[in-house]
């Protein structure tokens, strides 16, 4: 392999469950934004460094579960 | 609208060797097999005759008919790998209100979908075969059913197969949603993460095929990958059954080689006049613009056209209807068909329903062509189902091959084709034009 890899962590929202609370835009502003109804916009761009404990910590305080952080691949 | 137009090509729709006419076609087991031959499908799991079929329809590159056009095997291969026993599924909701044509193949050729259903079930060791038809769909039910009897009579019914029946609501055909159906009975889609984990029912992996996909199956597993692509073009493979509606004498189901000029096939329902658009696809589909009616019929081309082929329908917009009106009604229409679930969906679809409605009538502010651009870009992928993207896709093409009619309408000054009566078919409920009052 002549590109290195590592594991990163890209932000998801499950829409079905999300129920607009907010609390992830609020704790992850770096890549949550919500709409004029009050949902998040996810920007999929893998989180690193200080961010990744931010989007933990996303994931365990929304109230509907709907956070999803998602493992994938991302090239150094 | 059930009406069918047959053609000397026709493989699904083909005439059996003793009816007279396209009215005199009778679905009973005896034509079926005079029509289309024998077909010998393993009562149990035989490796050999697996292996052959699996390879048939691998190397047939049948893609899906009941709107992803997902290769077939692709999806075999996904609900195979698992160790308990798959069940098939056999999409025959048809939600799509201009579509027809699921409900012509099961009347007049149910034991083809069986057939299907059937090499399907043997080849990925399926013990159980189910078919969904929508709790409003009285005539299809009763010919699947009556099929199924006369299978089981004729000594024909190896596994265990049953009819089920989900409410008839837009979104309740989506995938997804029917396998929640039939794990809860709730017909609501969720969100997949990872769409090589097959569904499931139960524990049970679940592969659902659209009802024509699996007479498409049935067809190759009787006469092989050559012949299957004998027609069509090397990316999209064989004939396919449209459903022509709106400005054409013989509104109905045709069966068309996949590649034909999408001019051809509008032509071939006899188109009348000129037209304004041509919508494709489904409600949640696209405008094609008249200038593009030698497009080829196959999702590459399409594509490129910034159209679909969706579930396969086609509706002439005479030049006399307003498109933009048109398409407010179904957005409207597609905003109260929402499972009710997602943010997204919820609030944008009736929000841009809210700017397309007034836009029609020439009563929106100046801005409204950018604020339905912005809303669309907001709502597009972030539903739970793909149900949004198709809505915002239509309302975008709209926008764009009814360019001249938005800005003037844009300017308050509507066309006369706004007060014409609806072309595209909606339910009862949600024709009322509600900026009307
Ligand atoms: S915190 Fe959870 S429920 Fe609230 S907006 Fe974010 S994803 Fe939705
Ligand atoms: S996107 Fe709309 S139709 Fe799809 S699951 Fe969500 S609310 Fe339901």
């Amino acid at each position: 392999m002549t590109t290195r890899q590592r594991i990163g962590l890209r932000v998801r929202v499950d829409p079905v469950a999300c129920d607009a609370y907010g609390y992830c835009a609020e704790l992850l502003p770096e890549r949550v934004t919500l709409d004029e109804w009050g949902y998040p916009i996810v920007d999929g761009t893998p989180v690193a460094g200080g961010l990744v404990a931010l989007a933990t910590r996303a994931a365990a305080e929304c109230p509907r579960r709907a956070v999803l952080l998602e493992q994938v691949l991302v090239s150094r | 609208m059930s009406a069918m137009t047959l053609d000397a090509n026709d493989r699904l729709l083909t005439v059996p060797p003793r009816a007279r006419s396209a009215t005199d076609l009778t679905p009973d087991l005896a034509g079926h097999l005079a029509t289309h031959g024998a077909l010998a499908v393993p009562t149990r799991d035989d490796a050999a005759w697996t292996a052959a079929v699996w390879r048939a329809v691998s190397e047939s590159g049948l893609l899906g008919r009941g709107g992803a056009g997902f290769p077939a095997a692709v999806k075999w291969d996904a609900v195979r790998s698992g160790g308990r026993r798959p069940m098939v599924v056999v999409n025959a909701m048809e939600g799509e209100p201009a579509s027809a044509k699921d409900k012509v193949l099961l009347a007049y050729s149910p034991h083809l979908v069986l057939d299907g259903a059937d090499v399907a079930a043997a080849a990925v060791g399926a013990s159980d075969i189910v078919i969904c038809v929508t709790d409003d769909n009285g005539p299809t039910a009763a010919s699947v059913t009556a099929a199924v009897a006369e299978r089981a009579r004729a000594g024909m019914a190896h596994r265990r197969i049953s009819v089920e029946r989900p409410p008839g609501r837009y979104v309740s055909g989506e995938e997804s949603a029917l396998v929640a159906w039939l794990n809860n009975r709730r017909a609501l889609p969720s969100l997949r993460i990872d769409k090589s984990v097959p569904l499931a029912v139960g524990r049970r992996p679940v592969l659902v095929h659209n009802a024509e996909t699996l007479s498409q199956v049935a067809l190759i597993a009787r006469h092989g990958p050559e012949w299957f692509r004998r027609l069509g073009t090397p990316e999209a493979p064989g004939s396919t059954l449209v459903t022509v509606s709106g400005a054409v004498r013989s509104p109905g189901v045709l069966e068309v080689e996949l590649g034909t000029p999408v001019g051809d096939i509008v032509r071939r329902a006899g188109l009348e006049g000129a037209l304004s658009g041509l919508l494709l696809g489904g409600y949640g589909g696209a405008w094609l613009d008249p200038s593009h009616l030698s497009t080829p019929y196959a999702p590459g081309p399409l594509a490129a056209a910034g159209a679909t082929m969706g579930v396969g329908i086609m509706v002439a917009l005479p030049v006399t209807s307003c498109g933009i009106a048109e398409t407010a009604r179904i957005v409207r229409y597609m905003a109260g068909e929402s499972a009710g679930q997602c943010g997204p969906c919820v609030f944008g679809l009736p929000a841009i329903a809210d700017d397309l409605e007034q836009l029609a009538v020439g009563r929106a502010g100046a801005d409204v062509l950018e604020r339905i651009e912005v809303r669309a870009a907001v709502v597009d992928g972030r539903g739970g189902c793909r149900h949004p993207d198709g809505v915002v896709r239509l309302a975008r093409t709209a926008l764009a091959v009814f360019a001249d009619d938005a800005l003037a309408h844009g300017r308050g000054r509507p066309c006369a084709g706004h007060r014409a009566p609806s072309v595209l078919a909606l339910p009862a409920a949600t024709t009322r034009d509600r900026w009307a009052s």
